[in-house]
């Protein structure tokens, strides 16, 4: 298996990307196919482990090492085929995902990680355009029809398998396409819309049906749509961002990420930019370290932004892991993303503390230094550092501080659904709900989280609905054991 | 008197021996009091052979068989007012009967009913009168009456006397049995016969003579005597187990036995034979079951015997010598050897047996040559051959001639003739009588001539896959299994043992195949090793109806030979038509079953296929076809081993079975376990039409770079290959007798499936039935069949950890969280391991996970539980050797373990000197624990001295009974200097320890490495299996203070894929038959029990020490703890966390810590006090072998694991109240007699740095391991280095011991005059030993045996000069001494990986096999040393080397200057002439690293000897 003695003779090759230079001008992805002959190469990398960590670390399951063998051996269409039994969309994970997989990677305990999520992508492109990834409509029809609210990954992957199993699915999204954060949360340098448009064709080909445009809480109605269904599937997504409460909050050039990147997605898909959610020109301040400030950071420079700077509350992480946070955790520790990469400010442990307009507009910030500190009783909280304010001149203030659970209130009042503590929709492990026939899925019953976790859910849920509702045990894949490294 | 019963895990059917023996007779067959005495006196000679249980007064017993003394029983039959006939016209028998006077009388009725029924008339009985005052008090206990029985001939001729003779005792043991009229089963007959007579019984053999006064009586005279002390690791001793039996005493034992008696068994209806009048059917069973393989083995020659064959002839039906791959062997004689496969099996197994009707009496070896045999001739016509040399003083001058026993060989004197007849003269005799080449040549077809016909169709593309899945294939048996076998020809390799499941706990429809478990050889009798000693192997394969073994005429041999045991699609179409001959009658049957017929459908279409089987017996098919082929949507196929084994169960026990040949044609058998199981439970060939059908199409694919053809030719033999190992590994060498000797172990199958369909095989838990086994096979069935949604191969998950695959109980989670906590040293996180790895192990993976602990009503309060710095000193980690780990992944371990006060352990590879001495901050880098294991690497004097313990490996819980290979890449110049061997050359690891063939040797080895170290603690590790608490019991005799019962889980070496999964058994069967069998004997208290197999947790310890067990291996654990993450790659040296290789830069990488595994086991230790005081107990002593604390899971819901039994495992042991339940003191081998005591006086002076000495004493061969005393007072003084040549010379005259000069230290001379037995310069350590014949010698030295087998065995430096030949194995594993010796036997120089050896005469066979290292120089004047030369690793060259031609002069030089070798003598005086006739032998190997050595024109760099280390805080 694999190329033996690969990790000696190879160093790791990271994905080649455009030159920022160039891709800060337009909106096409940053990354840059691979020669066959290097990712053969990083393949070869895989040591083929007894206990593949990567695997488990992977919340899909995906074959990790038996891909990597194939595309080492480079039998691709091979590749697919393990590929895709347990991913349903690799083109969108091997562009988002931010790998657990390759932080779980063997070689990453001490050398670095085989470039899983390059290969996989490489195993999609090239699958796409050999012509192998082709509709399988099912055989026969159950008779079984599944509602399906929400498009984004979760939603997709439910429908995906669900339709598959035979059953007859549907799909409501509340925006005028589907696809959910994919379509209009991820950049287009990250992920070109075709490739979403793509795979919505195929499962249109495949027979399930998509609604768009339908915001199923007002109508018709999340109970009826459970009443007219078999099955009710709820992938809402997360969307509820965390506020700013500080003075000043109201003051217009303060926006939503989530709306500053939609509205940048939908210029990029020929509609106008509003002006209000254009960075052109302005000096731009996000707040939020993560990946959608980040996300916001690339847009920002793509609109022309005169200065950006991305600025994050708590203290900066350590360069290498903390004890405590072992190998093969994901590792907390200090990382550039593409977009941070292209340029811009970066700033660690500042606390906003005003917002002050000027002709009704946005003009500056005031900011403080924290630190963490720990209390008598050992929990640690953040403390501001006296004297250590400042100001900013800023024109546009990007809020992008995380979410904090999914629109529920429509569901409470409707289905009477039991929430968890932090407001997520609260399900068993096999994401049944309070209510018996409805299911959820993704960032609505477990929070913002990755694109990875949302397959997975809607995959291992689509298994659970079509043994309700077939005959004997489901015939679905399933990502089996879950073995997680922190202990259950 | 027998046995006792099956309880708790034991099980009778397990007991081994071995032991002493010997014979002595007149060349005349002059009868005399002295031969009776000199008989007694080598009895009393080989007492050290021999073996006391608890009580040191009972012996595993002793015994002598003598010419009946006319005389004698004359004088003794008229003084009791018998009619005495005239000498011969009468018999004796010699009668144990039982202690109750009713059921005596009883047994003595039916004696005198059935002799006069048969026509015979009783004289009358007679009193033997003893003298039990000596006996032991368990001797005494278990004591018989003992009479005689005078029976007079009455209308017979002489010469079928003694058949009538045993038609009645047969008749009368069948009767008493079928009667009850024994309930204590002490009714056995030792002797009954007009010729011979046996005295034998349960005692010593010094206690012989005096227990039977007949024996002092000076009329009891003879013209030979056969005896035998006996050395059983028996546990329970018996009196009728005592030996000589009837006409053998047998050395050995015999591991096909369970094969060798069904197959007569299964010949019940064609055995017939007019000398019995017909058919033998009412003396059945001929062979009887409960007994030992040796006493089986007499009753089968009994029969041959009694049916007319002579002895010798009878001899070498069961013991044929090794014909199949004899080049050199005399045409009739392999023709009679061929003729007679035909009729018999071999029976095998190591053995030397002595045997005697009363005018012949001989002696022969098996086909290895595996035990010792000496024999001299002397002037007076007396003929001496015995075990041991020296057991009979002979003065010199009075010695005629001496030798050995050659494997295979026989020896014979017919004292009637007066002639003694070598092996060549015997066999002449028998292998003219018939012409059995023309014979052979009608009768036995070949596959040749069998009718052309197409092949079957092969199954392709998406049928091939369907017909996988609904075989239960999956991913891994295609990319791991299959496909290297058919790309490499050889099975592949795999690493960190077996963590999944066993078959009986999976969930994922495992085959049958999986639910056993392949035994091996452990101590009682030695591994094969297949490559290297091949020439004895085979795989020979002829199929049809079998004849009548006591007849011999041509149609006997009428057979089909195959082209091998398995066979291609296309071979099995040509033999399903042979019907065209209209000889075999093939019949194709289909095992199928239907699905359709719903519950109990497998068992009812199991029974029809049984039935139509008889009927095409009926209807005369010599050949059935059982074939699951025509599998479909409505029908499934039947388990092929189940199918196979019901079928041939069923012929057997209709006595049919031989009229007919097995072929299994199955999709189910792909890896080598699969046709081992097949081959074990009867078939004579396997079609795997699926898995070859699969090779072709992978090679189609170009997924194998081979044209089909060859494909399929490589998997065939990587499968034949395979075979050949795990046949060897229970030191069987030929599939004919393999086959159906059922070497299997099954866990989880209920008892009464195992009874019908597998009669015979252990499975002691009992467990799934048929309706699990048909839900199982329903299961793999619609993989293939039912809705199916995707085409790929399930994934399997058994060699490598999958999400959707198999369990394993190491997996991302557990190493991940004991990781986090070493690091950390963080006992929460260490909690949440502990619970993780607890959970797993109760998912289902293990036994112990069934268990639950039954905690006490009343814990006790932590504090007052003994401290964890108490516990931890019960920790050891595993045996893993510097080389197949880095060093600093090695000496991290020992010291962790050192801080801790456990024990790490060096494991196979020497240590470096440097680690004897403590670091800076006290710590110390030395193993406690030194493992002596079968390739010696660096076991020398000053190694054994720095131990706390010395453990014998014997076998590994990854591959037991095999051996191992550490590939030349991984040989570098630091591990070539510790293991005194070549960088860059393959290191070799034989299968056995060539000085452990047996039990007594065994007991040898121990008292040399306590000779050498007296205060270490000698502990000897084996492997579970069934039958592990006898050979635990006898190693406990054998002297060891610490057993290891290592489980097949776990493991961390490099092992074949195969063995990992599928041989050995779990710990806790293991655990449990050992502390219930020692503490059933009353030797528990002598003895510490240890045990390791992927132990990891507090719970885990626990469970061993109620099940019996005080002291824990961690193994994986602690590998673990220094950042191993289960890559399995240990065999390929890319371990990329710097364990498991010796890459410099991957070693780097390394990161493990002492503190890591120090807080591992200090974890593991802190819940293991916990427990205690849950339990109540305030130290570990105190719940061992508690079973009364563990309870099975009442949670337990498993479909599969709720039919399983563990009360066995549970089973309190036997035992009066006070008999020990654990280790009160751990017991020191005795050698208090050595000889050195007396050296170690007189060489005082010198040791403390006085001047040389010169010693002079007479030596005997009850002085064992000359020398290894004095040598290890050396090396504890002086290191390796030892004193300055020639400081202490002791000059010794007699017969020595065995291990003469082992691990002589550098300074010492030994020289002998006389002779030495096995295992002369073992471990040689630097020092000189000289033997030579003493002065007023007569005979030829050059022609006589002077030494005896296996000497040198992993010398590592010194010299040898022998003056006489040597036998086998000569230079066995040497790496350091230089030796001369005038001729050696069989093997020699085998596994050599150093040193210089010199032979001044002929050589056997085999030479220099797996020799890697060193030279070899032979002087062949026949011309014939080529053909006996093995080239696999070596090539031949003449002398032509100028430093060459110095070294062998100079070397002879010295021969002839210790020796006054009158060979010497002539060959210098003729050196030029005979330079030419010198042979070289040189390693390929070697000669490759020494020529690239020199062409760097350098000298080797050397590794820097510091690794790196983690400062060290206090």
């Amino acid at each position: 298996m694999g190329k033996t003695t690969g990790f000696l003779e190879w160093q790791r090759e990271a994905p080649p990307k455009r030159p920022k230079s160039e891709r800060v001008h337009d909106a096409r992805e940053f990354l840059l196919p691979q020669p066959m002959e290097q990712s053969r190469r990083q393949a070869g990398r895989c040591m083929d482990c007894g206990i593949p960590f990567c695997h488990q670390g992977c919340p899909l399951g995906n074959l990790i090492p038996d891909f990597n063998d194939l595309v080492w051996r480079g039998r691709w269409e091979e590749a697919w085929a393990v590929l895709s039994s347990t991913n349903d969309f690799p083109e969108f994970t091997g562009r988002l995902c931010p790998a657990p997989c390759e932080a779980a990677c063997v070689l990453a305990i001490d050398q670095a990680a085989v470039t899983i999520e390059q290969i996989e992508k490489e195993i999609a492109d090239r699958a796409f355009e050999k012509g192998w990834v082709r509709p399988r409509p099912p055989a026969v029809r159950s008779g079984k029809t599944v509602a399906i609210v929400g498009s984004g990954p979760a939603g997709l992957a439910a429908a995906a398998g669900l339709n598959r199993a035979g059953h007859t699915v549907t799909v409501f999204e509340r925006a005028p396409a589907p696809g959910g954060l994919l379509r209009f949360g991820i950049p287009d340098f990250k992920l070109e819309k075709s490739l979403v448009e793509r795979r919505v064709r195929l499962l249109e080909a495949e027979g399930v049906t998509f609604r768009c445009g339908v915001d199923v809480g007002m109508a018709p109605g999340f109970d009826q749509l459970a009443a007219e269904h078999d099955a009710l599937v709820l992938a809402l997504g997360a969307r509820r961002p965390r506020d700013l409460l500080v003075p000043g909050r109201e003051l217009p050039g303060v926006v939503w990420a989530m709306d500053y990147l939609e509205a940048q997605n939908r210029h990029v898909a020929g509609s106008p930019l509003p002006p209000e959610l254009s960075a052109h020109g302005k000096r731009v301040v996000i707040l939020g370290g993560g990946d959608t400030g980040s996300d916001c950071l690339g847009t920002a420079h793509r609109q022309g932004a005169a200065h950006v700077e991305q600025i994050e509350l708590l203290p900066a992480p350590p360069q290498l892991r903390a004890p405590g946070n072992w190998w093969p955790e994901w590792p907390l520790v200090f990382r550039t993303s593409s977009s941070q990469e292209e340029g811009g400010g970066r700033e660690f442990g500042l606390s906003t503390t005003r917002l002050v307009g000027r002709n009704g507009w946005l003009a500056e910030m005031e900011l403080a230094r924290v630190r963490m500190e720990k209390d008598e009783n050992g929990r640690g909280g953040l403390v501001k550092a006296p004297g250590s304010e400042s100001t900013r001149q800023v024109d546009l203030l990007i809020l992008a501080m995380g979410f904090v659970g999914p629109e529920t209130a429509a569901l409470e009042s409707q289905l009477g659904l039991a929430l968890d503590a932090r407001g997520n929709v609260r399900v068993d492990g096999r994401f049944r709900t309070s209510r018996p026939g409805i299911w959820a899925v993704g960032d609505a019953r477990r929070g913002a989280s990755l694109i990875v976790w949302a397959i997975s859910d809607g995959r291992e849920a689509a298994r659970d609905i079509d043994g309700v509702l077939g005959v004997a045990s489901s015939r679905l894949p399933t990502r089996g054991a879950d073995l997680p490294f922190t202990g259950t | 008197m027998p046995l006792p019963s099956r309880h708790g895990l034991y099980e009778p059917a397990m007991e081994h021996d071995a032991c002493g023996l010997g014979f002595v007779a007149h060349l005349r067959g002059e009868k005399s009091r002295s031969i009776v005495e000199q008989g007694l006196d080598i009895l009393v000679r080989l007492s050290h052979r021999a073996a006391t249980g608890a009580d040191p007064q009972t012996g595993d017993g002793a015994g002598i068989l003598l010419q009946l003394p006319d005389a004698f029983f004359r004088k003794e039959g008229l003084r009791l007012g018998f009619e005495m006939p005239q000498p011969r016209s009468y018999a004796v028998g010699q009668v144990f009967l039982p202690a109750d006077p009713l059921a005596r009388a009883a047994c003595e009725r039916v004696f005198t009913e059935v002799a006069e029924r048969e026509g015979q008339r009783i004289l009358g009985w007679r009193d033997v009168p003893v003298d039990a005052s000596r006996l032991g008090w368990l001797a005494r206990r278990s004591m018989p009456v003992l009479r005689q029985v005078y029976i007079a001939r009455r209308r017979v001729v002489p010469s079928a006397f003694e058949r009538k003779l045993f038609v009645i005792r047969k008749l009368v043991e069948n009767h008493i049995r079928a009667e009850g009229l024994d309930p204590e089963r002490r009714f056995h007959v030792p002797s009954l016969s007009s010729e011979t007579i046996v005295y034998k019984g349960l005692m010593l053999p010094a206690q012989l003579a005096s227990f039977y006064q007949d024996l002092q009586d000076e009329t009891v005279q003879s013209g030979l005597a056969l005896v035998h002390s006996r050395f059983s690791t028996n546990t329970f001793p018996t009196w009728e187990l005592a030996q000589p039996f009837r006409f053998i005493g047998h050395n050995g034992e015999i591991n096909t036995v369970r094969g060798n008696r069904n197959h007569l068994n299964a010949r019940r209806s064609q055995l017939s034979s007019a000398k019995f009048g017909g058919s033998l059917d009412r003396l059945f069973p001929i062979v009887q079951p409960e007994q030992s393989d040796s006493a089986q083995f007499d009753n089968m020659l009994e029969l041959l015997v009694l049916g007319g064959r002579s002895l010798p002839h009878a001899m070498m039906l069961m013991i044929p010598e090794a014909w199949e791959k004899h080049a050199a062997m005399d045409e009739s004689r392999r023709a009679f050897y061929e003729y007679s496969s035909a009729l018999l099996e071999p029976w095998d197994g190591p053995a030397a047996i002595g045997f005697t009707d009363g005018s012949l009496i001989g002696a022969t070896l098996d086909r290895n040559g595996l035990r010792p045999a000496r024999w001299v001739i002397t002037e007076d016509d007396r003929v001496i051959l015995a075990s041991e040399t020296g057991v009979i003083d002979v003065p010199a001058e009075k010695i005629r001639k001496k030798g050995r026993l050659q494997p295979g060989r026989m020896f014979l004197v017919d004292t009637v003739e007066g002639v003694i007849l070598e092996d060549e003269e015997v066999k002449r005799d028998i292998t003219a009588r018939w012409p059995y080449r023309q014979w052979l040549n009608r009768n036995v077809f070949t596959f040749d001539e069998l009718p052309r016909v197409p092949a079957p169709a092969r199954l392709e593309e998406h049928e091939l896959r369907v017909t996988q899945r609904a075989f239960g294939w999956t991913d891994e048996d295609l990319k791991q299994i299959v496909l290297p076998m058919a790309e490499t020809g050889h099975e592949p390799t795999g690493s960190m043992g077996k963590d999944s499941p066993l078959a009986v706990l999976s969930d994922q429809a495992p085959s049958l195949f999986r639910y056993f478990h392949q035994l091996f050889a452990q101590v009682t009798n030695p591994a094969i090793d297949p490559h290297r000693e091949a020439l004895v192997m085979s795989l020979a394969t002829a199929t049809g109806p079998d004849g009548n073994t006591l007849e011999e005429t041509p149609d006997q041999c009428h057979r089909l030979t195959l082209p091998g045991p398995v066979l291609t699609s296309g071979q099995l179409a040509r033999l399903a038509e042979s019907h065209h001959e209209g000889m075999f009658l093939p019949r194709r049957l289909p095992a199928l079953f239907d699905l359709d017929a719903g519950e109990g459908a497998l068992e009812s279409a199991v029974e029809r296929l049984c039935q139509q089987a008889v009927e095409a017996v009926d209807d005369g098919c010599g050949l059935l076809i059982l074939s699951d082929r025509g599998v479909d949507a409505r029908r499934a196929p039947i388990p092929a081993l189940l199918a196979l084994s019901a079928v041939h169960q069923r012929l057997t026990r209709d006595g049919i079975r031989m009229q007919t040949g097995l072929l299994v044609e199955t999709g189910e058998a792909r890896e080598v376990h699969d046709f081992a199981a097949l081959f074990g439970f009867g078939a004579a060939a396997v079609n795997p039409y699926l898995a070859l059908d699969t090779v072709r199409a992978l090679a189609d694919s170009g997924e194998i770079p081979l044209d089909e053809t060859e494909a399929q030719a490589r998997y065939v033999k990587a499968i034949e290959e395979g075979l050949l190992k795990v046949m060897s590994k229970m030191g069987i060498s030929t599939l004919q007798s393999y086959r159906g000797a059922q070497i299997f172990e099954a866990v989880g199958l209920d008892r009464a499936v195992i009874d019908r369909h597998f009669t015979g095989t252990p499975s002691r838990l009992g467990g799934v039935g048929f309706a699990e086994l048909q839900r199982e096979a329903q299961e793999r069935h619609t993989r293939g069949y039912g809705p199916a949604p995707s085409p790929a191969l399930p994934i399997g998950g058994l060699y490598q950890w999958r999400r959707q695959g198999e369990q394993h109980r190491w997996n991302p989670q557990t190493v991940s969280l004991l990781q986090a906590a070493v690091q950390g040293a963080d006992r929460d996180a260490f909690r949440k391991f502990s619970a993780a790895a607890d959970d797993e192990t109760r998912g289902g993976a293990t036994l112990r996970g069934l268990l639950e602990l039954v905690p006490a009503r009343q814990p006790v309060p932590l504090e007052e539980v003994e401290a964890l710095e108490s516990i931890v000193k019960r920790f050891v980690t595993g045996a893993m050797s510097f080389g197949s780990i880095s060093a600093e992944a090695h000496e991290t371990l020992a010291v962790a373990m050192n801080r801790l006060g456990g024990r790490s352990n060096s494991g196979e590879g020497g240590e470096e000197s440097r680690r004897y001495v403590p670091d800076a901050n006290g710590d110390l880098r030395r193993s406690a624990i030194k493992q002596v294991a079968s390739a010696r690497f660096g076991v020398s004097a000053e190694y054994l001295v720095n131990a706390d313990e010395l453990q014998i490996k014997i076998a590994q819980g990854a591959k037991p009974g095999e051996g191992g290979q550490l590939p030349g890449h991984k040989v570098d110049e630091r591990i070539a200097r510790v293991r005194c061997s070549t960088p860059g050359v393959t290191l070799i690891s034989p299968p056995p320890h060539h000085d452990i063939y047996s039990i007594e040797d065994l007991s040898q080895l121990i008292y040399d490495l306590q000779s050498v170290n007296t205060e270490a603690r000698i502990s000897v590790k084996l492997v579970s299996e069934v039958g592990v608490g006898t050979v635990a019991a006898g190693v406990t005799k054998a002297g060891a203070g610490c057993v290891v019962v290592a489980g097949y889980e776990g493991g961390t070496g490099a092992s074949p894929v195969s063995s990992i999964q599928h041989a050995g058994l779990p710990w806790e069967l293991g655990v449990a038959e050992t502390h219930q069998t020692l503490v059933e004997n009353g030797m528990r208290g002598r003895v510490r029990l240890q045990t390791d197999g992927g132990m990891r947790t507090g719970r885990d310890v626990v469970i061993a020490a109620l099940l019996g067990a005080e002291e824990y291996g961690m193994a994986t654990a602690s590998l673990v703890a220094m950042g191993c993450v289960m890559l399995r790659k240990c065999h390929l040296n890319t371990c990329s966390v710097g364990i498991a290789t010796q890459d410099p830069q991957l070693r780097e990488r390394f990161s493990g810590t002492p503190e890591g595994v120090v807080h591992f086991f200090l974890f593991v230790a802190g819940e293991v006090r916990e427990l205690l005081a849950k339990l109540g107990a305030r130290s570990l002593d105190e719940i061992i072998g508690r079973r009364d604390l563990l309870t099975h899971r009442k949670d337990l819901s498993h479909w599969k694991a709720r039919r399983l039994d563990l009360s066995p495992m549970l089973a309190m042991p036997r035992a009066p109240a006070e008999a020990p339940r654990h280790c009160l003191e751990v017991q020191r081998k005795d050698v208090s007699d050595h000889l050195d005591r007396v050296l170690l006086q007189r060489a005082r002076s010198t040791l403390e740095g006085g001047p040389p000495s010169l010693i002079v004493l007479p030596v005997k061969n009850a002085h064992r391991a000359v020398g290894a005393m004095l040598s290890g007072e050396i090396a504890r003084v002086r290191g390796a280095a030892g004193l300055p040549d020639d400081s202490i010379r002791v000059r010794l005259q007699g017969s020595a011991g065995q291990s003469f000069g082992a691990f002589l230290a550098a300074g010492v001379t030994l020289e002998l005059e006389g002779d030495a037995n096995d295992y002369v310069g073992k471990g040689l350590s630097g020092g000189r030993v000289i033997v030579r014949p003493p002065a007023g010698a007569r005979f030829p030295p050059e022609e006589n045996v002077i030494i005896g087998n296996t000497v040198l065995y992993g010398a590592t430096g010194g010299e040898l000069y022998a003056s006489g030949l040597a036998g086998e194995r000569f230079a066995v594993r040497n790496s350091g001494a230089s030796a001369v010796v005038e001729g050696v036997g069989d093997h020699g120089c085998e596994y050599m990986t150093g040193g210089v050896v010199v032979v001044l005469g002929a050589t056997g066979r085999n030479f220099g096999a797996g020799m890697s290292g060193g030279m070899a120089f032979v002087l062949d004047r026949e011309r014939r040393f080529r053909d006996r030369c093995n080239t696999d690793m070596v090539e031949l060259e003449s002398l032509v080397d100028e430093s060459d031609i110095w070294l062998v002069y100079g070397l002879v030089e010295n021969h002839l200057r210790h020796t006054g070798s009158p060979l010497a003598r002539r060959v210098l005086d003729h050196w030029t002439h005979l330079v030419p006739q010198f042979v070289k032998v040189m390693p390929t190997d070697y000669r490759r690293v020494l020529q690239a050595r020199r062409s760097a024109q350098r000298p080797p760099t050397t590794v820097p000897a510091r690794p790196r280390l983690r400062a060290v805080e206090g």
